[in-house]
C-alpha cells in the first residue's frame, strides 16, 4: 500500500503541529503543573479550573475563543499582528496553538502528579545544602518527576494528533496547511465515493496511534528499568 | 571537644512560633565550638526548633544570629533563605538524592571542588567502598554517614543533627554514634545535637539543652547539668548518671583491662576499650551504679574504690525512698544514689568521708 501525497501531507501536517503543540505547552506546562503541585496562592482554585476547561468544554467553544482572542481583530492577535506581523488563524502555527491548548490540561495533570508525588523533604535537603530554589527544581523535583514528564508528554502529543474540533473552527481545514489527517478524514466523509480512501486514512490513523502507544511503553519501560538499577 | 579551640561564630536565638497547640518560646545562646545537645521528650520542640534555626519553618517572632549574621529578626523584616544560611543539616531519615550515586550525593552540595577535603571526610566517615553505589543499595547505618558526610562538605558554619542515630540497632547506632564522636573531635564545626536518648546525648553533648513543651529548662554545660538534682527526673530519672573523663594511660592485656587517669591523684579500672594510649575517654557513670562504703573495704569485687566527700544531698518527690548524693573526689564530682534505708542505717551526712565503690563493669565509654 502506497500512500498518495495527499495522505503523506496529512501524515507530515499532524506531526508537525502535534510536535509544535507539545513543545510550545511543555514549559508552561512544567512551570504551572510546578506551581499547583508545591504552592499555595489566592485563586489556586480558579487557575485549576481554568486549566481544565478545554476537558470539559465542546472543542469548539475553545476554538471559537481562541479567534476572538487570537483573531487579526482580537486582543491578543491585533498586538500579536501589528508588533511581530504575526497571523495565528488559518495556519499551521494556528493549529498548534489550538491542538496544544486541548492537550495542555493532560499534560499538567500528569505532570502534577508526579511532581507532587516528589518527597518535599529531597528538596528541602538540597536548600540546606546550598541549593538555590531554580538548582532544587533543576536537580531534584524535575528530574525525580521524569516518569510523569514521559507520560504526560506521550498524552498530550496523542491528544494533539486527534485534535479536530477546536483545530477546525480556528485554523479551518487548509490542504497543506492545516489539514491534519483528522481534517482529511472528515473531509473524505464529507464527500460521497471516497469510501475507500476514507478507509486508508483510518488505517493509517489506526497505526499512528499504536506506533505511539507502543513508543510511550517502551519509553516508560526503559526509564523503570533505569531508575531500578539506580536503586540496585 | 574540638582539639583546636578556635572562635566559632556563637549562635544565639530568641523565637517564638505557634503551630496548631504547639507553641516553640526559646531563647538560648549557645557556645561556637563543640556538641550542643538538645534535649527533650519528643513533642517537646526538638526538631521544631532545628528546622527553625535552619531556616526551613520561619517564626511569627524573634531573631537569630550566628555570629554577626542576621538570619532572621521579624521586627526588621530580615529572614535569610536556607540555602544562604550555610548551616548544615544531618536528618532523622538520611534523605539521600536517589538519582544520585554517593559521590553525587556528597559533591552536591560543595561550593567548589575540593577534592583533598572530599578524600578526608570519605576516610574520616569509612566510606571509600561505597562512593560508586546508589542510595537504594546502603544499610541505613551507611546512608546516615553519608549524609554526614554530605552535609559536612557543604562547608556549613554549623551543623545541625536531628536524630542521626533513630532507628539503628544496637551495634550500628554505636559504631555510627563513634563515628560522629569523632568527627565533632577532628571538624571544627560547632554541632547541634537533637537526641531524646539521654545515653546518647551526654555521650556526645559538651553543652546542653534541655527542652521541655516548646520552652528552655536549661541550659548550660553538659557536667553542670548532669549534677543538678531538679533535672535528674528529665535527665534519664533512674538512668541519671554523670561524666567522667581521662586519658588511657595503660592495657592490661591478660585481663582484658584499661587504666584511666581521671587526673594527677585518681585512676579507674574499666573494661579494656581499644582505645589508643594517651587518648581520651568519656565515661558514663549511673547514678544507682555507686555504692558507698564507711571505711574503704577489703575483699569485694568492686575494681574501684575512691576516696569521696558527701557534698550535697536531697530526696525527691517522685522517688520519696531513695537519696541523691553528690561527691566530690578531689576535683571530680560523681553522683550517687542509695536508698534511704541505707542512708540512715549507715549514719550518713552531709559532710562526711565515705569510700565511693564503681564496679568497673558499669561503664560505659565512648
Amino acid at each position: 500500500m502506497s500512500l498518495s501525497p495527499a495522505e503523506w501531507e496529512a501524515i507530515r501536517l499532524s506531526l508537525l503541529i502535534g510536535l509544535a503543540a507539545v513543545a510550545w505547552i511543555l514549559p508552561l506546562g512544567i512551570g504551572v503543573a510546578w506551581l499547583l503541585a508545591r504552592h499555595e496562592f489566592r485563586g489556586k482554585a480558579v487557575l485549576d479550573g481554568l486549566i481544565h476547561l478545554p476537558l470539559v468544554l465542546p472543542p469548539v467553544v475553545v476554538g471559537y475563543l481562541l479567534l476572538v482572542a487570537l483573531g487579526r481583530q482580537g486582543a491578543i492577535g491585533q498586538w500579536l499582528y501589528t508588533t511581530f506581523g504575526l497571523s495565528l488563524p488559518f495556519t499551521w502555527q494556528g493549529a498548534a496553538v489550538a491542538s496544544g491548548v486541548m492537550a495542555f490540561p493532560l499534560l499538567v495533570r500528569a505532570l502534577r502528579l508526579s511532581l507532587e508525588a516528589v518527597d518535599p523533604k529531597l528538596e528541602a535537603a538540597a536548600s540546606t545544602l546550598g541549593a538555590s530554589r531554580w538548582r532544587v527544581f533543576t536537580t531534584i523535583t524535575l528530574p525525580l518527576a521524569v516518569p510523569g514528564l514521559l507520560t504526560g508528554t506521550v498524552l498530550a502529543f496523542a491528544r494533539a494528533l486527534s485534535e479536530f474540533g477546536a483545530t477546525i473552527t480556528f485554523a479551518s481545514n487548509i490542504p497543506g496547511e492545516t489539514r491534519t489527517l483528522p481534517l482529511a478524514l472528515y473531509t473524505l466523509i464529507q464527500s460521497p465515493g471516497q469510501e475507500s480512501a476514507a478507509a486508508r486514512l483510518c488505517l493509517i490513523a489506526i497505526v499512528i496511534a499504536l506506533a505511539s502507544l507502543i513508543a510511550s511503553e517502551w519509553l516508560a519501560r526503559r526509564t523503570r528499568q533505569r531508575l531500578q538499577e539506580r536503586d540496585g | 571537644m574540638a582539639d583546636i579551640m578556635t572562635t566559632n561564630p556563637r549562635l544565639t536565638l530568641d523565637v517564638e512560633q505557634s503551630q496548631g497547640d504547639f507553641k516553640l518560646s526559646a531563647a538560648l545562646d549557645l557556645p561556637g565550638n563543640g556538641v550542643s545537645g538538645v534535649f527533650g521528650a519528643s513533642g517537646s520542640g526538638k526538631t521544631s526548633l532545628l528546622r527553625v534555626i535552619a531556616g526551613l519553618d520561619r517564626p511569627q517572632k524573634g531573631y537569630i544570629q550566628l555570629g554577626e549574621q542576621v538570619l532572621l529578626d521579624t521586627e526588621r523584616s530580615i529572614f535569610t533563605p536556607p540555602h544562604q544560611r550555610r548551616i548544615g543539616v544531618v536528618f532523622q531519615e538520611a534523605r539521600l538524592f536517589p538519582h544520585y550515586c554517593v559521590r553525587g550525593n556528597l559533591t552536591y552540595g560543595m561550593p567548589h571542588p575540593a577534592p583533598e577535603r572530599l578524600a578526608e571526610i570519605v576516610e574520616l566517615l569509612g566510606i571509600e567502598a561505597l562512593l560508586a553505589r546508589m542510595p537504594g543499595t546502603l544499610s541505613g547505618g551507611e546512608a546516615r554517614r553519608v549524609a554526614i558526610g554530605r552535609a559536612l562538605l557543604s562547608e556549613p558554619q554549623l551543623l545541625l543533627m536531628d536524630e542521626p542515630l533513630t532507628g539503628l540497632d544496637g551495634p550500628r547506632k554505636e559504631e555510627l554514634l563513634r563515628y560522629i564522636t569523632r568527627l565533632t573531635q577532628q571538624v571544627d564545626i560547632p554541632v547541634v545535637y537533637v537526641s531524646h536518648d539521654a545515653e546518647e546525648i551526654t555521650a556526645i553533648a559538651d553543652h546542653l539543652v534541655v527542652l521541655k513543651a516548646g520552652r528552655v529548662e536549661a541550659s548550660d554545660a553538659l557536667s553542670t547539668l548532669l549534677h543538678r538534682f531538679d533535672l535528674t527526673h528529665g535527665l534519664g530519672g533512674f538512668d541519671a548518671a554523670s561524666l567522667l573523663e581521662g586519658e588511657v594511660v595503660a592495657h592490661d592485656q591478660a585481663y582484658g583491662l584499661t587504666i584511666l587517669a581521671l587526673d594527677d591523684d585518681h585512676q579507674l579500672t574499666l573494661p579494656g576499650t581499644a582505645a589508643p594510649i594517651g587518648s581520651r575517654l568519656r565515661l558514663r557513670i549511673l547514678a544507682r551504679d555507686i555504692a558507698l562504703a564507711l571505711t574503704p573495704p577489703a575483699g569485694t569485687s568492686y575494681r574501684n574504690q575512691l576516696i569521696a566527700t558527701i557534698t550535697d544531698t536531697t530526696v525527691l518527690p517522685e522517688t520519696p525512698h531513695t537519696v541523691e548524693l553528690r561527691l566530690r573526689i578531689g576535683t571530680l564530682f560523681l553522683r550517687a544514689r542509695l536508698t534511704r534505708k541505707s542512708w540512715d542505717d549507715m549514719g550518713l551526712s552531709k559532710g562526711m568521708t565515705v569510700t565511693a565503690l564503681i564496679r568497673s563493669v558499669s561503664f560505659n565509654a565512648h
